[in-house]
């Protein structure tokens, strides 16, 4: 790391309707350095990447590139002048391959003469073994990853930015990508990371800049600093971890044998024979990198989709294998599903319409077919009220709210119903450290009360911190459930990575 | 030997209109917008097509009018669904309605008129060999256009960057726009095409195929040129193949009696209609197929918040 | 700069205020269209909005051009809603005709008072039948009801065709291609004398008030509401979307069916080769007109049956093309679905050079 400077940011401010995004941000990223842009969920670190890579404009401030005032107005200007980037969700197309997704993210004149070879060479050279006629859609997470940050190192860039690039990774890839990171730092480019892990980035990066509610609040040299005290910096307050007692677990609620599923999604995975089981009073987890058939766990669990064959879900012993979600509701099952808008909630409705969703049956919301508009009203003031929910009223679209309030309401609306079991993908996703502490207690009390918890997580931290017992999904098949004090991060990620990753590596051979 | 030959004549004549549709709305689609008017436009191509050769005798004059009349109307889905974020099913009836309307309420004027023949390519002697003279080298001068367009449509797709960047857009428009791609420009580009080829279309059936304007002269072509696209899987070689197919089934029509088939003129008429929702079924059953090569942001609305 | 900012939910001002912003503007470009074709602008606008408007015969005349509409739209607007797009009413329509009108055929020498109810029905079952194809291909095989839907208008018409032409064709019409005349018990009462309203308006005022309650108060309007906002979140709620698709097309296709019926066992009074006037697309506006609610959609098949009403009066007085009508009824749609989006956006005035504007408040300050 040399101590000149390459990128000096000063007094940034970015305004959107309602929300200060950034407000007077400056700080400065030194030549060969990884340099952390730590931050909550809202706190503005998208917004700034995108005004460095000349997304969007900013209302005010300037920048300064190796000295220079550097202003991109589009991101082609910025790859020019050598900023690159890695996106949190991919900038990647499904239907084109490999090589055609990289020669869309770099310029008309180095996408001429060769790009499939220099594709090739600069995979080897970093050890990011890419075919370039692969479709995007059938190659994993890790190994989209890879495409991004080939495309990137293509423009011989001075500075990448990655946007939370380990928040889809297993633990293994996760060390093969630091790897990588080190090695362009050595070579002298500077990376500007962007995370919530505070491990990773007291274990990475040289220095860390703080952003809260939009503004700067510290820098400071993370190795120096303990994961609590980042922690405290970027929440604002002192952070209460879930406090639980270990509770013996009682009788099966829920039992799963034999389910699988095929995938209507030609890039998606198949489930294939997932047996397990949830007893009352048991948080069961289950852990696995994004798009290794989560998404068809929760349809088939719900009943969205009826499963293959032999499958046979029970609930309490009786069987619901080809019962509807609102028959599965009527037996006690409730749902959250991952994605709180569309699927959790109608969006352009208001939060009373949206108890209709789901809690008619078991909060008599309906009379033969006519909705009891009185009932759905004091249902949903008491879901507003009991859990903190903030929204200017219960006539207000659900779109209105942020994500930590919706999904408050959306968990709020799912407990009041008293569920035997309770399925949650991802409750809290997006939502902001202390809605998420919120929710993680609220899971732990109606678990002590006798529900059946099965929770659908990409967070390791948060399956560790609540489940008693966790199994892997990977590309379709879930592993061996294990007693959560049984297990390591190290355990769980070969599991995470391995089925898939090795039929990868067979398929690319 | 004749008949044979004139069979082959009219299915060329009558697929050419579904290919220029056709291959229009393709590349529309294929940047992920939907534009159900595209009988709206054609419409108005023959209409602007037809009045223009009129008033002014010159047939390149009308062709210029009916590209231009096309795109206007695209120009117009354009401003309502990128622009304005309007409902794209909803805009393109509405583009059909208005076409209709205003088609009749300017060819009022022009019913009855012929513009006479038009020119077909002509080389000595090549063009008077029996069978491959008239079928290969003395057609009309669009339908040679109209091979040519799906040939460089094919082109534009594989080989040029644009290409690429349409087709980058149809997939995902919010990853185009992250990259940096000017989405609804494009989309602009891609409908503008789209106009200007359902204006040849029109174009054709009232001055190279007919000659005459008749009121609703289009008669549902351009929504078979929609189930066209669907047909072709968003392919543009399948495309001509399959107008080709149609304006076979439209020439059965008209020659049953010299075949000697007996059937009423009406059943003959609902074949092609039939044959537009037999062919839908066969094409769409499989929906994993249809993911894998229906532009996956097709008819949704762009709106890029910052 | 004007700039389009994202409101966080739909205005409901702006949803219920905008088709008439979308009735003035068309108003507005119809002045210029008749600028355009050398007519008198004002005249033909008083002719065609207001001049219907001022005697009673006109009035009944709207409301039997009305009914249609607003059945045909009402049954439309259940699918839009929850984006199933059934376009192919004008097919229903014929059909529905077509079945009734054969049972009245049938009848011809039978009198009594339950024919017209058995024609309701016939006409009714025909339209299901006609919208259940699509339905029935978009379930099975997954093909796009919209252009099935349509390519089966074309069909109805020409089936409509051979029809009077052949088996129903008046045995002493001298080959002339039209249906009998329907007798007395099998045309629909007239409700004023020497006018042409017929029991069908009655029907549709019922039809109106069952249709708001089912889509206000009902969960079955609930399902279409959350299936047309949120797919998923329908299927998540145990909604079943084949069942809904079903529902909305076998209502939309009972309801043109019943229009179709009542267009011929009332007005037309025969069946026709020109039965089918377009009421089936116009609908369509309707249905949007109205904000795909049952009672805006009765005052949006009143404001389009004055369209043609009055259109047909200023083709007469002013000898203006037929088309005219449908333009003006292209462009309605065109200036609603554009300023929809004031429901979901407004705009917002960004000016490029905030400094140039701020020298003025402060000489407003000064000057208090």
């Amino acid at each position: 790391m040399t101590n000149e400077t390459l990128l000096t940011l000063s007094g940034l401010t970015k305004q959107f309707p309602g929300v200060l995004a950034n407000d007077n941000v400056s700080f400065e990223i030194k030549k060969g350095e990884i340099h952390a842009l730590l931050g909550e969920n809202g706190a503005g670190k998208s917004t700034l990447v995108k005004i460095i890579y000349g997304v969007n404009k900013p209302d005010a401030g300037t920048m300064l590139l190796n000295g220079i005032p550097f202003s991109p107005t589009k991101p082609s200007e910025a790859r020019a002048q050598g900023i690159g980037m890695v996106f949190q969700h991919f900038s990647l197309f499904e239907a084109l391959t490999v090589a055609e997704n990289i020669e869309l993210g770099i310029s008309p004149e180095l996408a001429k003469n060769g790009l499939r070879e220099r594709i090739i060479d600069m995979s080897k050279q970093y050890g990011l073994e890419l075919d370039p006629d692969r479709l995007i859609g059938s190659l994993s997470v890790g190994v989209r990853q890879r495409v991004e940050i080939v495309r990137c190192l293509l423009q011989d860039p001075q500075l990448i930015i990655m946007d939370e690039p380990t928040s889809v990774l297993t633990p293994q890839e996760v060390d093969v990508l630091f790897q990588t990171l080190q090695r362009l730092r050595n070579e002298g480019r500077s990376i500007l990371y962007i995370s919530h892990k505070l491990e990773e980035i007291r274990a990475l990066c040289e220095h860390a800049t703080i952003l809260r509610g939009g503004k700067v609040v510290a820098t400071c040299t993370p190795a120096e600093e303990s994961a609590k005290s980042l922690a405290e910096m970027m929440i604002g307050s002192s952070l209460t971890l879930p406090q639980r007692e270990t509770n013996t677990p009682g009788d099966v609620r829920l039992s799963v044998e034999h389910l699988s599923l095929k995938n209507e999604d030609p890039f998606g995975a198949d489930l294939q024979d997932i047996n397990f089981e949830v007893k009352s009073g048991e948080i069961f987890g289950i852990a696995g990198v994004a798009g290794n058939g989560q998404n068809k766990l929760m349809e088939a669990l719900i009943g969205e989709r009826f499963c293959d064959g032999a499958s046979k879900i029970q609930l309490d012993g009786k069987e619901i294998t080809r019962s509807g979600p609102n028959d599965r509701r009527k037996l006690g099952m409730c749902f959250i599903p991952e994605e709180r808008l569309g699927h959790g909630a109608v969006p352009d409705m208001s939060l009373w319409e949206n108890t209709i969703v789901t809690a008619r049956e078991r909060r008599q919301l309906s009379n033969k077919g006519f909705i009891n508009i009185g009932a759905a009203h004091e249902f949903a003031e008491q879901v507003v009220n009991d859990f903190d929910v903030r929204t200017a009223g219960i006539e207000h679209a659900a779109r209105s709210l942020s994500g930590g309030n919706l999904q408050k309401f959306i968990v709020g609306r799912e407990l009041l119903q008293s569920p035997a079991v309770l399925i949650a993908s991802q409750p809290t996703w997006g939502v902001d450290a202390g809605a998420a502490s919120s929710i993680h207690q609220m899971l732990l009390k109606i678990a002590r009360e006798g529900t059946a918890i099965l929770l659908i997580s990409q967070d390791l931290d948060e399956l560790f911190a609540i489940s008693d017992r966790i199994a892997v999904i990977a590309n379709g098949k879930l592993s061996k459930p294990e007693n959560v004090k049984d297990l390591t991060i190290e355990k769980i990620g070969l599991d995470m990575g391995g089925q898939s990753q090795e039929s990868e590596i067979h398929a690319e051979a | 030997m004749d008949l044979f030959v004139n069979i082959l004549l009219g299915i060329s004549i009558a697929a050419t209109p579904l290919v220029f549709a056709a291959i229009g709305e393709l590349v529309v689609e294929k940047s992920g917008v939907l534009n159900l008017g595209v009988e709206g436009m054609m419409i108005i191509g023959a209409i602007s097509g037809f009045a223009v050769t009129i008033e002014t005798g010159s047939f390149i004059l009308g062709i210029l009018a009916s590209i231009v009349a096309g795109a206007l109307m695209a120009f117009l889905f354009g401003v309502l669904t990128q622009s304005l974020l309007a409902n794209q099913v909803a805009t393109g009836l509405a583009l059909t309605m208005f076409g209709l309307g205003l088609a009749a309420l300017i060819g009022q004027d022009y019913s009855g008129k012929s513009t006479g023949d038009f020119p077909k390519l002509d080389i000595p002697f090549i063009s008077d060999l029996p069978i491959v003279g008239p079928l290969i080298f003395g057609q009309d001068y669009l339908l040679y256009l109209s091979i040519i367009l799906v040939v460089a449509v094919i082109w534009f797709f594989n080989k040029t960057r644009a290409g690429l960047i349409i087709r980058a857009i149809g997939e995902n428009h919010d990853a185009a726009h992250t990259i940096g791609y000017p989405v609804v420009l494009y989309r602009y580009y891609a409908l503008l095409f789209g106009g200007a080829c359902a204006g040849l279309g029109g174009a054709y059936l009232s001055l190279v195929q007919t000659p005459i304007w008749v009121e609703n002269m289009t008669a549902g072509r351009g929504w078979i040129a929609l189930a066209l696209v669907v047909f072709a899987a968003w392919r543009p070689g399948r495309a001509l193949l399959g107008a080709y197919l149609f304006g076979g089934i439209t020439i059965l029509q008209l020659h049953s009696q010299g075949f000697g088939i007996n059937i009423e003129p009406q059943i003959l008429a609902m074949l092609p209609y039939l044959a537009t929702i037999v062919v839908l079924v066969l094409i769409s059953r499989d929906k994993t197929k249809v993911r894998l090569n229906a532009p996956a942001s097709l008819a949704k609305s762009f709106y890029a918040s910052t | 700069m004007l700039k389009l900012e994202r409101r966080k939910e739909p205005s409901k001002f702006m949803l219920y205020v905008t088709p008439f912003v979308a009735v003035v503007l068309t108003m507005l470009a119809g002045l210029l269209l008749f600028l355009l074709l050398g007519k008198a602008p004002v005249q033909a606008i008083t002719l065609i909005y207001f001049t219907p408007l001022t005697s009673i015969f006109s009035l009944t005349e709207l409301a039997v051009k009305a009914t249609p509409l607003i059945l045909i739209a009402i049954g439309l607007s259940f699918g839009f809603r929850a984006g199933i797009w059934n376009i192919g009413a004008e097919g229903q329509f014929i059909m529905g005709a077509v079945c009734g009108g054969a049972v009245a055929l049938a009848l011809y020498e039978v009198q009594g008072i339950w024919v017209l109810p058995l024609m309701c029905v016939a006409g009714i079952i025909g339209g299901m039948l006609w919208a259940a194809i699509p339905a029935y291909l978009r379930i099975r095989f997954n093909a796009n009801e919209i252009l099935v839907s349509l390519m089966l208008v074309y069909v109805a018409t020409l089936l409509l065709s051979i029809l009077v032409h052949g088996v129903l064709r008046d045995p002493d019409g001298h080959n002339f291609p039209e249906s009998r005349l329907f007798h007395d018990s099998a045309t629909l009462p007239i409700l004023i004398e020497n006018t042409r309203a017929h029991l069908g308006i009655i029907v549709t005022l019922v039809v109106v008030v069952i249709a708001w309650v089912f889509v206000q108060r009902h969960i079955i309007g609930f399902q279409i509401k959350a299936l047309g906002d949120a797919p998923r979140a329908a299927k998540f709620a145990g909604f079943s979307e084949n069942r809904i698709i079903w529902l909305c097309f076998l209502t939309s296709g009972a309801l043109a069916g019943l229009a179709g019926l009542f267009e011929a066992a009332g007005p037309v009074g025969q069946l026709v080769p020109a039965l089918p006037v377009g009421y089936g697309f116009t609908a369509i506006i309707v249905a949007f007109l109205g904000r795909l609610n049952p009672i805006g959609i009765f005052l949006g098949g009143l404001l389009m049956a004055l369209t043609y009403i009055g259109g047909e009066g200023a083709q007469i007085a002013m000898s203006l093309p037929s088309a005219t009508t449908s333009v003006f009824q292209g462009m309605l749609l065109f200036f609603l679905l554009a300023t929809d989006i004031l429901i979901n956006f407004r705009f917002r005035w960004i000016s490029k050079k905030p400094d140039s504007l701020e020298p003025a408040p402060v000489s407003l300050q000064q000057a208090e």
